[in-house]
């Protein structure tokens, strides 16, 4: 029964494309079979309408070639001047995507939307320029042939003969909001074009007459309007799909393309992508690496990459996997995903290994099962014959190189055979001629165990030949007696063969094992060290080191600040580290989440490959890798590696990133607790002393008839202690604030221990004047770095607390004591000491001594104490001591040397 | 005429404190003209010629610190700070602006007083013709005449950075010198960033000059801020 409702998948896909697109600016296309069928003219034309009906439109870039009825279309409508850049000398123009982004006008005309930017361009693609454009909200009018849209580029190249540099993706195409065809019969065209109304480059000439043969311009008037029509019904049946008006749902295709390192890659993508659009299925494009690829040359490397993009650019997906045999890779992936049709190439090669174990479209074929296979032929080799030249003599360079790898091989393989002759000598009085046999074959298996298959190979046929000619009679000649003895070297050669192969695949594999091994332990090493910290900067510099070392590139991780901008990593940086990264390039991947620089198609001018570092669609950060050799970053199976590293950094800093904020939570919920405490001790030992105040100045401002001389003056004085009670508590209250927004700075400097102690004493003396104050402290003068205001402070309020908890008459000594990399402080006193079991709560914000005690206190003393010397690195402690009395300690470490002072002249 | 009393200009903005001062100073035997802005003050300063100025740092118009630098323009007239910035470095910024003394807020009337009396005395000593050459506190005596320190009668013996230290204190007794002001003055403006050259220097004149260099009678610390040498 087939199944009415639509396919969850896809709408998915359009609701996703439609929240994309809400925002965005509306494309317009104006489409045609080629130049001089009056594109520039309708798109005109349409603008002047938009403008008549009080819309804002603007020029950006229109190219009017002199015409002049497009030119005079052209007047009164706002100009965008162009951006002059120079490249090597020539000056040139260029649309000015900046200006227009600023000027932010509701339509802009920008011609050409396939050509290709001067270098040193923000994009090397004027559609991406226009990308932006309509990400800004801005609507865009443009013109398009249908020759340089990608997927038909080399259909066109074929009809045509010429074939263009400027392509543009057909996933541009597809998505525009409106596509118009602008039409014009071939005679017509060609009458216009005798005219001189059609523009043509001067150098073009001879070319471009040739292309204008009426039997072309039918061929891409078709092209233009199948095309367009394709596009019409996509149209309607995502209206009807929109609607659910479908009868019937095909089951939906999904298409596999095969590709490999060879030239008709580009060829075989675009053919799965023409078959994919008839179809209306997603498609991907596989790539296996299998461990020979792995040696190819550059250049081939390099287009296998090309060819995965272009897959990418034509809106497949593209997957590289690595294996050891392609046919059952594909099929694998194949079944794993569901695929219905696979493409692929056409086999080349004819020979024996062909007829021996097939082709590996044979070998797709037969285990395809119920999966389509379709088999693409070359393609004509006349459009790419230009491309086909410049790889071609960077081949020559790359076989050069692997064959000077490979001749000590096949010498070995002369060289045993010849080894195994002089011991068969050696043997041959003694032994039989079969164990002559089996030492030749030993020699062949060691060949194939150290040197692999050619020299083995060749090693199994010599050793044969050998074996005729030095021990099968007649001696000394090839010819042979006994018939039996052929049976032995046809049995001898097919077992060497056999073994060569055999230990030649152990090998491969055992490479194969090695290269992934490699891979693997390079991404635990970083894995294993980045989950052991949480901090973000170690983590930028594990990832820094451990990014360097496996790609030769020197590396930057850049992470936005609280406004979003991206920033240079502050403090330290490794040897590998990149310095001075293009932070505006940085700016753009991080905004736009996708990799730009070297290697991309944004801003490819740069040395720098920037790649975000994402989790999930969100960019948190920027990889820069400027590496030693680019092109050893690009080939697949660095890239790919390169992105899983990438997404272990992501998630490390992600994870970084969440833990400082729960801290800050935490923090947060900490504060909040303490600052509740703190409202209450506060509300507490203000009003107290203030009921007092009130209280006794009111009955001064108006006394009673009876109130004596002496009783008002101790009013006076009781207004006067309260008022200093209070003034205390707000300046403890005041400091405490400070410390803990961390507004107080400890600033630490060489000081003689004893002005501390005396400073302390001295500020304090009224209150202290009731008590013996005694002090202990190294005869020498001895220099200490600490912030001499705030230690002062701690000395201060811990003679303050011995001076309110002890009675008049006692005793008070401060003692310091220079340890080897500590000092000491203490304050003892011979009072009542501390309650048991109060030495530790003594400490505790706002706690008080005795709660109901008369001399009051906010107990913010010692939790100013304990916040001081924490920010010193210090520790401080009470103890009762045992003779009576308590007993309050601190240390501050030390170190270092106190500065030199030059002596006194 | 001149009358014989002093004149305190107080330039401060909070109404309650002046009128608080006004009564307390006017008992003590001052004659008090009040401005509540800077630039008022300046002109009051200019207008009335005052003996001494109080002065709070936070006025609406200008900031304290400027007034004092304005006034110290032209005029010498000791200046002393009232003030409920308790921090250090407030201290120090109106002190190196030539501020004389610095009381912080909240303050009892008596310990403004002893400061003005202070700030008054200095004034005459300064304008003594001649000045007087000798300066006694304690057991200690310092002949400037004569570069000769004695203590309880005996000559103490100071290396040359010693004395200039000492020297510069006793010019200033009573005030509190900042710490930039004594480095520069007695090291050169080259050492003003070396602040523990002076430390030392005050802890060896300590332990020359004191019966317990840990509780200074005479070469007081004003622990962030600088030294004073007492005279009470």
């Amino acid at each position: 029964m087939p199944n009415i409702r639509p396919d969850p998948d896809a709408l998915l896909a359009r609701v996703q494309r439609e929240e994309a697109e809400s925002g965005r600016g509306k494309l317009k296309i104006f489409f045609g079979a080629s130049a001089g069928v009056g594109k520039t003219f309708a798109m005109l034309t349409a603008a002047r309408a938009e403008k008549a009906k009080g819309a804002d439109v603007v020029l950006g870039v229109v190219e009017t070639h002199g015409r002049p009825d497009t030119a005079a279309l052209a007047e009164g409508i706002e100009r965008l001047p162009l951006r002059a850049l120079a490249h090597k000398g020539a000056k040139l123009e260029e649309f000015d995507l900046d200006a227009a982004l600023a000027r932010k006008p509701r339509l802009i005309l920008v011609d050409e939307l396939a050509h290709a930017n001067a270098p040193g361009s923000r994009h090397p693609k004027r559609w991406q320029d226009i990308d932006e454009l309509l990400g800004a909200g801005i609507d865009v009018c443009t013109t398009l042939n249908v020759q340089h849209l990608e997927s038909l580029n080399d259909v066109v190249g074929q009809v045509t003969g010429i074939r263009v540099r400027e392509t543009l993706p057909d996933k541009v195409f597809e998505r525009a909001d409106e596509v118009e065809l602008v039409d014009l019969p071939p005679d017509d065209l060609i009458e216009r074009l005798h005219q001189g109304k059609v523009y043509l480059p001067e150098q073009a000439g001879r070319a471009a007459e040739n292309f204008f043969r009426k039997g072309n311009l039918i061929a891409l008037r078709e092209l233009a309007l199948r095309r367009t029509a394709e596009r019409v019904d996509a149209q309607m049946r995502d209206y009807r799909d929109e609607k659910g008006i479908r009868a019937a749902w095909p089951v939906a295709e999904r298409l596999l393309v095969a590709v490999g390192p060879g030239e008709e890659g580009e060829h075989l993508v675009r053919a799965a992508r023409r078959l994919a659009a008839g179809l209306e299925a997603q498609w991907t494009a596989l790539y296996v690496e299998t461990p020979p690829l792995l040696r190819l040359p550059e250049a081939e490397r390099d287009r296998i990459l090309r060819t995965l993009r272009l897959a990418e650019e034509l809106g497949g997906k593209s997957v590289v996997v690595g294996g050891g045999d392609v046919a059952a890779e594909v099929l694998g992936f194949a079944h794993a995903q569901n695929v219905t049709r696979i493409v692929i190439g056409r086999p080349k090669r004819k020979g024996w290994r062909m007829w021996l174990v097939g082709s590996t479209a044979d070998r797709i074929v037969a285990g395809a099962g119920d999966v389509n296979v379709e088999l693409v032929g070359a393609e004509s080799k006349q459009a790419t014959l230009a491309a086909g030249v410049i790889v071609r003599s960077r081949d020559v360079l790359g076989v050069e190189r692997a064959r000077k790898r490979r001749w000590p091989g096949y010498v070995a393989g002369i060289v045993v055979p010849a080894a195994v002759t002089l011991i068969g000598v050696a043997m041959q009085p003694s032994f039989a001629l079969t164990n002559i046999v089996m030492v030749y074959l030993a020699g062949v298996v060691a060949v194939a165990l150290f040197l692999g298959r050619g020299p083995s190979a060749l090693s199994a046929v010599l050793s044969v030949a050998a074996f005729d000619f030095f021990f099968v009679p007649p001696y000394f000649s090839f010819a042979v007696s006994d018939t039996e003895y052929l049976l032995t070297f046809a049995v001898m050669l097919a077992v060497g063969l056999t073994i060569s192969t055999l230990a030649a695949r152990v090998r491969l594999q055992a490479r194969i094992a090695g290269y992934r091994e490699q891979r693997t332990s390079a991404l635990y090493d970083m894995s294993r060290e980045l989950a052991a910290t949480d901090s973000i900067d170690s983590i930028v510099r594990i990832a820094v080191e451990h990014v360097s070392q496996v790609f030769a590139s020197q590396v930057a991780v850049l992470l936005p600040d609280a406004t979003g901008r991206v920033r240079h990593p502050r403090g330290h940086s490794v040897s590998a580290s990149l310095r001075g990264a293009d932070l505006g390039v940085a700016q753009w991947v991080f905004d736009h989440g996708q990799p730009a620089g070297s290697g991309t198609d944004t801003l490819a001018g740069s040395d720098t490959h920037f790649v975000p570092l994402a989790v999930g669609a969100k960019a948190i950060g920027v990889l820069a890798l400027l590496p030693a050799n680019p092109r050893r970053i690009f080939v697949p199976e660095q890239r790919r590696l390169l992105e899983t590293f990438v997404g272990q950094i992501a998630v490390a800093i992600q994870r970084a990133l969440l833990a400082e904020e729960a801290r800050d939570a935490q923090l947060a919920a900490e504060t909040e607790a303490i600052r509740n405490a703190l409202l209450a001790a506060i509300s507490h030992e203000l009003r107290t002393p203030l009921a007092t105040i009130v209280g006794a100045s009111s009955s001064l401002a108006d006394p009673p008839a009876s109130m004596t001389e002496p009783a008002r003056r101790e009013l006076a004085q009781t207004i006067a202690e309260e008022a200093r009670r209070m003034s205390e508590v707000v300046g403890k209250v005041l400091d405490l604030a400070r410390l803990q927004a961390g507004a107080t700075r400890v600033n630490a400097e060489w000081h003689p221990l004893e002005e501390v102690v005396g400073g302390a004493i001295s500020r304090l003396s009224d209150r202290l004047a009731g008590h013996k104050v005694t002090t202990r402290l190294p005869r020498e003068t001895v220099l200490a770095r600490f912030d001499a205001v705030l230690i002062e402070q701690v000395l201060m309020n811990l003679l303050e607390n011995a001076a309110k908890y002890t009675p008049p008459g006692c005793r008070i000594e401060i003692a310091v004591e220079p340890r080897r990399d500590e000092i000491e402080f203490t304050v003892a006193d011979d009072g009542p000491g501390l309650p048991p079991g109060e030495e530790k709560k003594v400490f505790e914000k706002f706690h008080r001594g005795a709660p109901e005690s008369a001399p009051g206190g906010a107990g913010l003393g010692l939790a100013i104490c304990s916040a001081i010397v924490a920010a010193h690195g210090g520790a401080i402690w009470a103890e009762n001591i045992p003779a009576g009395g308590a007993m309050f300690r601190f240390t501050l470490p030390q170190s270092g040397e106190p500065p030199l002072m030059e002596p006194e002249r | 005429m001149s009358s014989s009393r002093p004149v305190v200009l107080v330039i401060e903005d909070e109404p309650q404190i002046r009128r608080f001062l006004h009564t307390s100073l006017d008992a003590e035997g001052f004659d008090v003209e009040e401005a509540g802005s800077g630039k008022d003050g300046l002109v009051m300063a200019a207008n009335c010629r005052p003996e001494v100025v109080i002065l709070d740092l936070g006025l609406p118009d200008l900031d304290g610190v400027e007034v004092i630098r304005r006034l110290r323009e032209w005029c010498a007239v000791p200046v002393i700070v009232l003030s409920a910035r308790a921090q250090e470095k407030d201290k120090v910024a109106a002190l190196d602006a030539g501020a004389d003394d610095y009381v912080v807020k909240p303050f009892g009337i008596g310990e403004l007083l002893a400061r003005l009396r202070v700030a008054l005395r200095r004034e005459a000593h300064v304008g003594e013709p001649g000045g007087t050459s000798v300066f006694e506190a304690g057991d200690l005596k310092l002949d400037l005449a004569a570069r000769r320190v004695t203590r309880s009668g005996f000559e103490v013996h100071l290396t040359p950075t010693e004395y200039r230290l000492l020297a510069e204190l006793v010019k200033h007794a009573g005030k509190v010198l900042t710490q930039r002001h004594l480095l520069r003055e007695v090291w050169g403006p080259g050492y003003v960033e070396r602040p523990h050259y002076l430390r030392v220097h005050m802890a060896n004149l300590r332990q020359k000059l004191e019966d317990d260099p840990a509780r200074p009678r005479l070469l007081r610390t004003e622990t962030g801020v600088g030294y004073r040498l007492a005279t009470e």
